[in-house]
């Protein structure tokens, strides 16, 4: 496998200059005979089309909801980080990128990160020229908050929408694209493989999700952009149809997945009520800009209204763990910390699973301090949510939170210029890993959507595309053999899923799927609970392939069907998320090995031998994965130890 | 925090395909924790159904939080359920009586056609926006945006319109099927800013005549839409959208264009 980073020479500030001075272009009159697929709508697949549409490709961009608009990164809450230093805090381009790759626990790239923070700034600028109506200051200026992992205020934000704004921002770049005919758009429709001509992308297998039918696209490039991974815990605070599968597919077909074993737990998410659930619902981190998270000192405190327990006898545990940073720690040391509390005993909230899961995020103070009024207007659209599903008032009662699987920054692995193993084969925002590391920062993940989608993919896209000569742009003919194959192919697998017609459902396989991810591959892993996690999963595997029970048919709207499939591809997957969890004997971000820390709790890495990125290949199904290694090279970052205390 | 469970009536529209003729089926369901949404209480009626070997009711739904407007549903006669400013998703089933008996039909417009069962196609509305609810803006071409003050008060009521989610359950609260609500929303938002001004009445112009030409009805100032709308979004916005467009009209009458 050829894991060569490509990244560009020259000094960290001139490498993204540098590249984009050597690129290839493609001549404006000859940009039409080209033709580019995206799978995904987001802000990296939406923003992608439309930036590849304005610049006069051909673009198909393909979305398994009803409208491109509805993408989860819809459900970003608390804003977009970017370097403009309109606080006058001393932020900069390289505080961007140092906290980012600190953040990350020294496990991403250099170049790309500094890439990352670097066109943060054109973001906003492009945001803003759309129409998005980022919060705003009395005298016309924007607004910025702060978020966790960063002692600066570089966080825009649109109320508590702020990734509903960005993502219709890009909704409507897409749609004048749409419009103009520029951009094929293809809603209902499921990407279930991708084609590789001679070894080269150049087209996906769909099914249209309405009327069954399967479909052959070809392209001169593919685009994944398809999301990440979190569903594979069945409760997440993921859309209920996120899924694996585009990004699985690609894995078969040779792609290499990297790092899966890092996904971040969210901290602030509303605790589960019971058995029934089908989503966790996060509450944006911001709101640990004004609330203090606490639990009771005593255990018998633990079921008394928080509003009677003195204040002597409440634990402050961020406060008390981490001084500086305080109630602002980065996600995976909040989730932990939480998790610890809960552990001992000492958790608030109904008991599931015999287990009290949550502790209070308190406004009580910032209330006092700054009046209901302000906090209403900061987060009073998180506290409606908050009564709505709990029935309890947060301006009276302190929230309760728990932490729930929520981003993953292990993805297909791609270059510096986003490409994967697979020539012609790109791989944008959360589907790839290439630049949050072991954890992202909050605030991050929007602008790495964008930053991919509006500012790299066009660039790097253009390049790949200028090397194939105008005369073979276009050529690929859908009725050549390996299209055939791959359309057989998932044919036959659709055919037998159908055919089992068994005792169980999609979903309660889902669930089950979902309590082994939790419990044994969650917050904290061992080598024994990641072997047992491997076992189950293989038994759970076997059962779905002979007990797997959808009604109707396949050539109609049929919701099992595709529940069915996606739940079939994570039961492949989690497999290798555990390999990469028990081969990474290391804790690191959002990775907590039990058998690597320190006496107080903290994650010990071993930079040594995981300062590196593991990307998997696939050799079958139930077989152990071939394991390659990308070194990383910091050059202008010193590993340390992440403190926030 | 969880009472007791509720056993519920539900009927539910059922419809095979888009050409099929539908139908009320009644299902009982026993045992809904009045903590669940009633989308996870849909889950739990398909998983019965699975059960005894039927098909599962065919729904809508993604996010789960109130913020995609993928769900739809109407409830009992309104689009969203009882409860103000809240999607399907949001609706929890501690409103509802024990032993109640609720009707669960798709959104019924007749630019919606039903897909299957309670899925209907609304993209008619991606149509609207496709025909002028942007800003032309290539990607690169930005100056730095504090360059550009835009005072709180219009950055605020631009958001305020900006909120709409685009679930249509406006369109499906009127009995014209007006889309009136979701275009003015998006219309005045950009409209409002500064960014918006250079297409301002182009833009006016090409939505209305958009939403006209994918079926939907006029406004007769009937309000349903702004109480069934799950972000509030105000009737204002309709008069906003009228203005624009009426303004539009005469200019380019006196310009001499059709």
């Amino acid at each position: 496998m050829n894991l060569d980073p490509k990244t560009p020479e020259g000094p960290l500030e001139k490498k993204w200059t540098n590249a984009k001075a050597n690129y290839k272009l493609v001549n404006p009159a000859n940009r039409r005979k080209y033709s580019v697929i995206v799978v995904g709508s987001g802000l990296a697949g939406g923003g992608a089309a439309a930036a590849l549409g304005e610049q006069g490709y051909n673009v198909k961009c393909f979305c398994y909801q009803d409208s491109p608009r509805r993408a989860h990164s819809i459900a970003a809450q608390g804003g977009i980080n970017a370097a403009k230093n309109y606080q006058n805090d001393g932020d900069s381009v390289y505080r961007l990128f140092y906290d980012t790759i600190k953040g990350g626990d020294y496990r991403s790239r250099e170049g790309n990160v500094y890439r990352l923070a670097e066109v943060s700034t054109s973001i906003i600028d492009q945001c803003v020229a759309q129409g998005v109506p980022f919060a705003r200051e009395y005298g016309g200026m924007l607004d910025n908050r702060s978020f966790g992992g960063a002692q600066v205020s570089r966080t825009f934000y649109a109320r508590g929408q702020t990734g509903q704004q960005l993502l219709l921002g890009v909704y409507q770049s897409l749609s004048r694209q749409i419009g103009l005919g520029q951009v094929k758009m293809y809603n209902r429709h499921e990407m279930l493989d991708v084609v590789l001509v001679n070894g080269v992308a150049k087209g996906i297998i769909t099914r249209n999700m309405v009327n069954g039918k399967i479909e052959r696209w070809a392209a001169d490039a593919v685009v994944i952009a398809s999301g990440g991974y979190s569903t594979v815990f069945f409760l997440s605070t993921n859309a209920a149809g996120c899924n694996v599968t585009a990004a699985w597919r690609a894995y078969k077909r040779g792609a290499g997945f990297a790092n899966p074993c890092f996904t971040q737990i969210h901290p602030t998410c509303i605790p589960q009520e019971g058995e029934h659930q089908s989503k966790l619902t996060l509450m944006s981190e911001s709101l640990r800009n004004d609330g203090r998270v606490w639990a009771p000192k005593k255990k018998e405190d633990c079921a008394k209204n928080p509003n009677d327990i003195p204040e002597e006898d409440r634990d402050y545990l961020l406060e008390r763990k981490y001084p500086s940073f305080g109630n602002l720690a980065p996600r995976d040391i909040s989730s932990r910390a939480a998790k610890e509390v809960c552990d001992e005993g000492r958790g608030v909230g109904p008991v599931v699973a015999g287990e009290r899961r949550g502790v209070y995020l308190d406004f009580r103070d910032a209330i006092q301090r700054l009046g209901r009024k302000t906090i209403e207007a900061r987060y009073g659209n998180l506290f409606d949510m908050y009564e709505n599903i709990t029935g309890e008032n947060a301006y009276e009662r302190p929230m309760r939170i728990y932490p729930a699987p929520h981003y993953t920054m292990g993805g297909l692995w791609v270059d510096y210029n986003l490409m994967t193993n697979i020539t012609g084969l790109f791989a944008a925002g959360e589907a790839n890993y290439s630049d949050h590391g072991a954890n992202r920062l909050g605030a991050s993940a929007l602008m790495q959507g964008l930053a991919d989608g509006f500012f790299v993919l066009p660039y790097t896209l253009g390049n790949y595309l200028g090397a194939i000569p105008p005369g073979e742009a276009g050529k690929t003919d859908i009725n050549d053999p390996a299209f055939a194959d791959a359309e057989n192919a998932v044919k036959e697998s659709i055919s037998k899923l159908i055919s089992i017609k068994g005792k169980s459902s999609p979903r309660s396989l889902h669930t089950a799927l979902g309590k082994i991810m939790w419990n044994k591959v969650g917050m904290a892993r061992s080598k024994e609970s990641l072997t047992g996690a491997i076992e189950e999963i293989r038994a759970l595997r076997e059962k779905f392939w002979s007990d797997v029970l959808i009604p109707g048919d396949a050539d109609e709207l049929n919701i099992e069907l595709e529940r069915a499939g996606r739940v079939a591809d994570h039961l492949e997957f989690a497999e290798l998320l555990c390999f990469d969890a028990l081969d990474r004997d290391e804790s690191c971000g959002g990775h907590f090995r039990v058998e690597h820390q320190t006496e107080d709790g903290e994650a010990v890495r071993h930079d040594d031998r995981y300062a590196n990125v593991s990307v998997w290949e696939f050799t079958g199904v139930g077989a152990e994965p071939k394991k390659h290694v990308e070194p990383l090279n910091f050059e202008n970052i010193k590993l340390a130890v992440r403190s926030y205390k | 925090m969880s009472e007791k469970s509720l056993n519920l009536n539900l009927r539910v529209w059922r419809q095979k395909t888009a050409d099929a003729p539908g139908e009320f089926v009644t299902y009982k369901l026993d045992n809904v924790s009045p903590d669940s949404s009633f989308l996870e209480m849909l889950d739990l009626l398909n998983e019965q159904l699975i059960e005894t070997g039927e098909e599962p009711v065919a729904f809508d739904h993604d996010c789960r939080e109130g913020i995609c407007g993928t769900c739809s549903l109407t409830i009992n006669g309104i689009p969203h359920g009882k409860g103000r400013m809240i999607t399907t998703c949001q609706l929890h089933m501690r409103k509802f009586e024990d032993g109640e008996t609720i009707t669960v039909e798709p959104f019924r417009a007749q630019p919606f056609p039903v897909m299957r069962d309670l899925v209907v196609d609304r993209e008619p509305l991606d149509k609207i926006i496709q025909a002028g609810g942007y800003i032309e803006q290539r990607v690169g071409s930005a100056q730095d945006a504090n360059t550009l003050p835009i005072s709180k008060e219009i950055a605020d009521k631009a958001m305020d319109a900006a909120a709409c989610i685009g679930c249509g359950a406006c369109v499906a609260a009127c009995p014209n099927a007006s889309a009136m609500l979701f275009t003015g929303a998006k219309m005045s938002q950009l409209n409002l800013l500064p960014q918006g001004q250079p297409e301002r009445y182009k833009r006016a112009i090409n939505m209305v005549e958009s939403m006209d030409d994918n079926g939907f009805g006029n406004c007769t100032n009937i309000g349903e839409c702004e109480a069934a709308c799950p972000k509030g979004i105000s009737l204002d916005f309709i008069a906003m959208m009228n203005r624009d467009y009426a303004v539009a009209k005469v200019k380019r009458f006196f310009s001499g264009a059709a």
